[in-house]
């Protein structure tokens, strides 16, 4: 899968052959009740057959738009108000409505990006295989059918095809709804595949067999394959050429390791100084280099987004923070769920660790490994089967409920999504000050001090005291919710997947925000994360769990640099731009 | 399945209790005598009131009169009338008629409302989204009696199309201005549900999918977009069916229909306790029914409910 990177097919050595694709200065605009709101402006590139193309960029960059311009797909008023798109010479701006229905599947293949909602729960999955095949005429008949969709599932690495035909989408889990997202997509041989992040709700290590199979399946086919992601080094390692987006411009293209060793434009370079995933692998070149004496990272180290300053800047405190005593035990943690009709379902079994104070404890795991779980009961929104939680001397278990609030007070949660976790009828002084008036901490006056030091404190202006969360980007959200959770000047603040939902170059700012506070306010944090590479820039001690059991403890850097377990090796082996090299 | 069905009728067991029970109270609670009120402006002979209300059980106290009368409803006897007919007779004739007129009904307001629901939907905003409002909106806010006088006068005064009361033996052609009138009421709330439904379902990611897939627009919508948005609106008509029957009763009353509406008005009016409790109790069976068929159709619509156990 790596042999791609080495093999820079560029647009010369094609020579006078005409691009399968090829976009010139394409304009893309919203009709909104402001007038048009230009996606996508001047967008140029080509694509020449069996080659394969990512364009990268942020969400909002206009890089979905313009994967949905090329099939004519714009959601709601959107329009091409200027431009070319040549597909193999025609331009598909101008075919009719017809036509273009005899081009989306047979001619372009998509592949979406969220596998739980693009298959229509209502119905099974062979049907929706088998209207894919007949819409585009691959196979006539009902027997010729259903064995070219068998077929064509099998081929998108979904084993039991013939028996899993008659079943619905919600029987399927996530990697199996984009294989047979991707079936789809490919079944009727097209030309030209466009996959709109096929894997960004997918874990790691199910991304990784995904975009495998995908890729021996677009060699063997000779498709070529547009891929279009967030991640700088999933695209890196993916595709031989990058097209870099920034807010509807394209900054930067041209082949992959050429741009990300040496990246021109500002934007490509912040991105590539914040991607976790390069950053990990950065560190540990660094780490080799500093044994060398010799200092190569300059030219990017200043830069206030780099992860790596970022973790420098954290390893200085590290040596204070060792020698202090646990902030939480948990011992022999387990949580049993009764599932009705097929019996118990352990979700967290015998999990013990301990979190000294100061230190951030990283739970890494995939979905459905427990590790949530463990975090609800830490934060007693769960009660524990059987085992101990200790958290500064207390056990947790036979805690009065008074003592269990006054417990919360000192340990704060902070979840996953900032749009769901923020009352979207309240304004942000009031959603910051909340727990405090909760914990009757102070009065109107003392509190409305703190909500405006917490929002200092969060780099966020202190005028955002009256707006309401639906004016704010998810990254401001984010920074409110760590606000929220830091008013009660908690020890302990549990992170809940806290930077997953985010872009890098926000989730750079929010690892580091959250490195600094540590070091300003000695917080102990617990972060839970299936992304092992945000994992290497964050934490101290990394726990590993897989199926309710933590499998390997270590510290960071011998979880990276050695790991003991096959599993956690699968896990770092996933990381995306793993095995590119870089241009240190 | 067979599961879940016998468990939904079991449910129906208390809710039948219930509602007699309580039915037959507020029959009972109903002022004045109704065996007097029968004698009109006449003074009666107080013997025969007396074996008038033996008769009627009218002379026990309440809780004997309601046991009484279930055990009779157990027994296939479900009292008699003041005209002195076996109420199972009456309902034996009007349910007919009235389950005529529901179902014209029934059919009217979906195929109309789902049809005029699914092109509102799709043309959002144009001509015929606004046209297909301000109808709906005139539907919703004229009372049902306002819209069947108006119907009677200018469909079967004024043009003739149909007569302006039904015949004995209610046929099914008499009924079909009737039945309209009755669809009228939920039409509008059909139509918009089934709007903002099609809107809805038209924005989910996978009708994208479908459509990059290549398939065409007319296969879209109706696999695609109709069949999802059908399931709120499939709820919607089960709980609407209350409506229906309480439209009916004004509607018969207008067009004269010897139906169920027409017979129980006639019957909370004069105070006849086992008339009245055994027309509701039907009524009450039968909505039972159609929301159990409804929830099984449902489950036929949308799988993910199918494996719910």
């Amino acid at each position: 899968m790596t042999d791609t990177n080495t093999t820079t097919a560029s647009a010369a050595e094609s020579g006078a052959e005409r691009p399968i694709l090829e976009i010139k200065d394409l304009q893309v605009g919203f009709q909104t009740q402001n007038g048009m709101v230009t996606a996508v402006d001047g967008v140029n590139l080509t694509l020449y057959r069996g080659q394969s193309l990512a364009i990268v960029g942020e969400s909002g960059s206009g890089k979905s738009t313009t994967a949905h311009a090329i099939i004519n797909l714009l959601p709601g008023t959107g329009r091409i108000t200027r431009g070319q798109i040549l597909l193999d010479g025609k331009d598909l701006t101008k075919v009719s409505k017809r036509e273009m229905e005899s081009i989306r599947g047979r001619q372009v293949g998509f592949v979406p990006q969220d596998p739980m909602s693009n298959l229509n729960p209502v119905w099974s999955v062979g049907f929706q295989v088998e209207e894919a095949i007949r819409a585009n005429g691959v196979a006539k008949g009902k027997q010729a059918v259903r064995e070219r969709a068998i077929q064509v599932l099998k081929q998108a690495g979904l084993q039991d095809a013939e028996r899993r035909l008659k079943q619905y989408p919600h029987q399927f889990s996530g990697g199996m709804r984009q294989r047979v997202l991707i079936g789809i997509g490919l079944s009727a041989d097209p030309q030209l595949l466009i996959a709109d992040e096929p894997t960004s709700a997918l874990d790691v290590t199910v991304q990784r067999v995904i975009l495998d199979h995908l890729e021996t399946l677009t060699r063997d086919l000779g498709t070529t394959l547009v891929f279009i992601t967030h991640d700088l080094g999933l695209a890196a390692e993916r595709a031989e050429q990058l097209v870099v987006m920034y807010k509807g411009r394209i900054v930067e293209s041209g082949p992959s390791v050429e741009i990300l060793q040496n990246p021109q434009h500002p934007y490509t370079k912040r991105l590539v100084a914040a991607a976790p995933s390069l950053a990990s692998r950065r560190i540990e070149a660094s780490a080799s280099l500093d044994q060398a004496e010799t200092d190569l990272t300059g030219d990017v180290a200043g830069d206030s987004l780099d992860l790596v300053a970022t973790l420098e800047a954290r390893h200085d405190t590290d040596s204070v923070a060792a020698a202090k005593e646990s902030a939480i035990i948990v011992e022999d943690l387990t949580k049993v769920y009764k599932i009705r009709g097929s019996g118990d379902f352990t979700a967290v079994d015998k999990v013990s660790f301990q979190i000294p104070r100061g230190t951030t404890m990283a739970l890494v795991g995939e979905s459905g490994s427990g590790k949530s779980t463990v975090a609800k009961m830490l934060l007693k929104l769960e009660e524990p089967t059987s085992g101990e939680i200790t958290i500064d001397g207390k056990r947790l278990n036979g805690l009065s409920s008074k003592d269990a609030f006054a417990l919360r007070s000192r340990m704060q949660p902070v979840f996953q999504d900032p749009y769901g976790s923020l009352n979207p009828l309240m304004n942000i002084g009031n959603l910051i000050a909340e727990p405090m008036k909760v914990h009757k901490f102070g009065d109107r006056d003392s509190r409305r001090a703190r909500v405006h030091e917490l929002l200092d404190q969060v780099s966020l202006p202190t005028s955002l005291v009256t707006r309401y969360p639906n004016e704010l980007s998810g990254g401001q959200r984010q920074r409110i919710a760590i606000a929220r959770a830091l008013a009660l000047k908690p020890d302990i603040v549990v992170l809940d997947e806290a930077v997953s939902a985010l872009d890098v170059l926000v989730q750079a700012q929010i690892l580091r925000l959250l490195a600094d506070l540590q070091a300003e306010l000695d917080l102990t944090y617990l972060f839970i994360t299936h992304d092992l590479a945000v994992v290497r820039v964050i934490a101290d001690n990394v726990a590993v769990m897989q199926k309710g059991r933590i499998v390997e403890t270590a510290t960071t850097d011998e979880v990276f640099g050695n790991p003991t377990q096959q599993y956690t090796r699968d896990l770092l082996a996933a990381i995306p731009g793993a095995n590119i090299p870089l241009g240190l | 399945m067979t599961g879940y069905i016998l468990r939904r009728v079991l449910q129906a067991i208390p809710v039948f209790f219930g509602t007699t029970f309580l039915i037959y109270f507020m029959v009972f609670a109903l002022p004045g005598d109704p065996i007097l009120a029968l004698f009109g402006d006449k003074t009666p002979n107080p013997a025969v009131l007396e074996q008038l209300r033996a008769q009627y059980n009218l002379d026990k106290p309440f809780i004997v009169q309601y046991l009484l009368y279930i055990g009779g409803i157990f027994r296939g006897d479900f009292g008699v009338s003041f005209s002195g007919q076996p109420v199972s007779e009456i309902l034996a004739r009007t349910f007919p008629v009235t389950l005529r007129l529901a179902l014209i009904a029934l059919v009217i307001e979906m195929v109309v409302g789902i049809a005029v629901g699914l092109v509102s939907g799709l043309r959002k905003g144009k001509l015929f989204d606004s046209s297909a409002l301000v109808v709906s909106l005139i539907f919703i806010s004229l009372p049902i009696f306002v819209i069947a006088f108006v119907f009677q006068y200018v469909f079967a005064i004024q043009l003739g199309w149909a007569r302006p009361t039904v015949g004995s033996g209610a046929p099914w052609s008499d009924l079909i201005l009737p039945g309209i009138v009755l669809a009228t009421i939920s039409f509008a709330q059909i139509q918009r549900l089934t709007r903002s439904s099609v809107i809805e379902s038209s924005g989910l990611d996978f009708v994208r999918t479908a459509a990059s897939k290549g398939l065409s627009r007319r296969r879209i919508v109706p696999v695609h977009i109709l069949r999802n948005s059908l399931i709120p609106v499939v709820t919607f008509l089960a709980v609407d069916f209350g409506t229906l029957m309480v439209g009916a009763t004004v509607t018969e009353g207008i067009f004269n229909v010897p139906g169920v509406g027409n017979t129980l008005y006639q019957a909370i009016i004069r105070g006849e306790g086992p008339t009245v409790v055994s027309f509701v109790t039907v009524m009450v069976l039968i909505y039972l029914v159609v929301n159990l068929v409804v929830d099984l159709f449902y489950a036929v619509l949308d799988p993910r409910i199918r494996y719910v156990k």
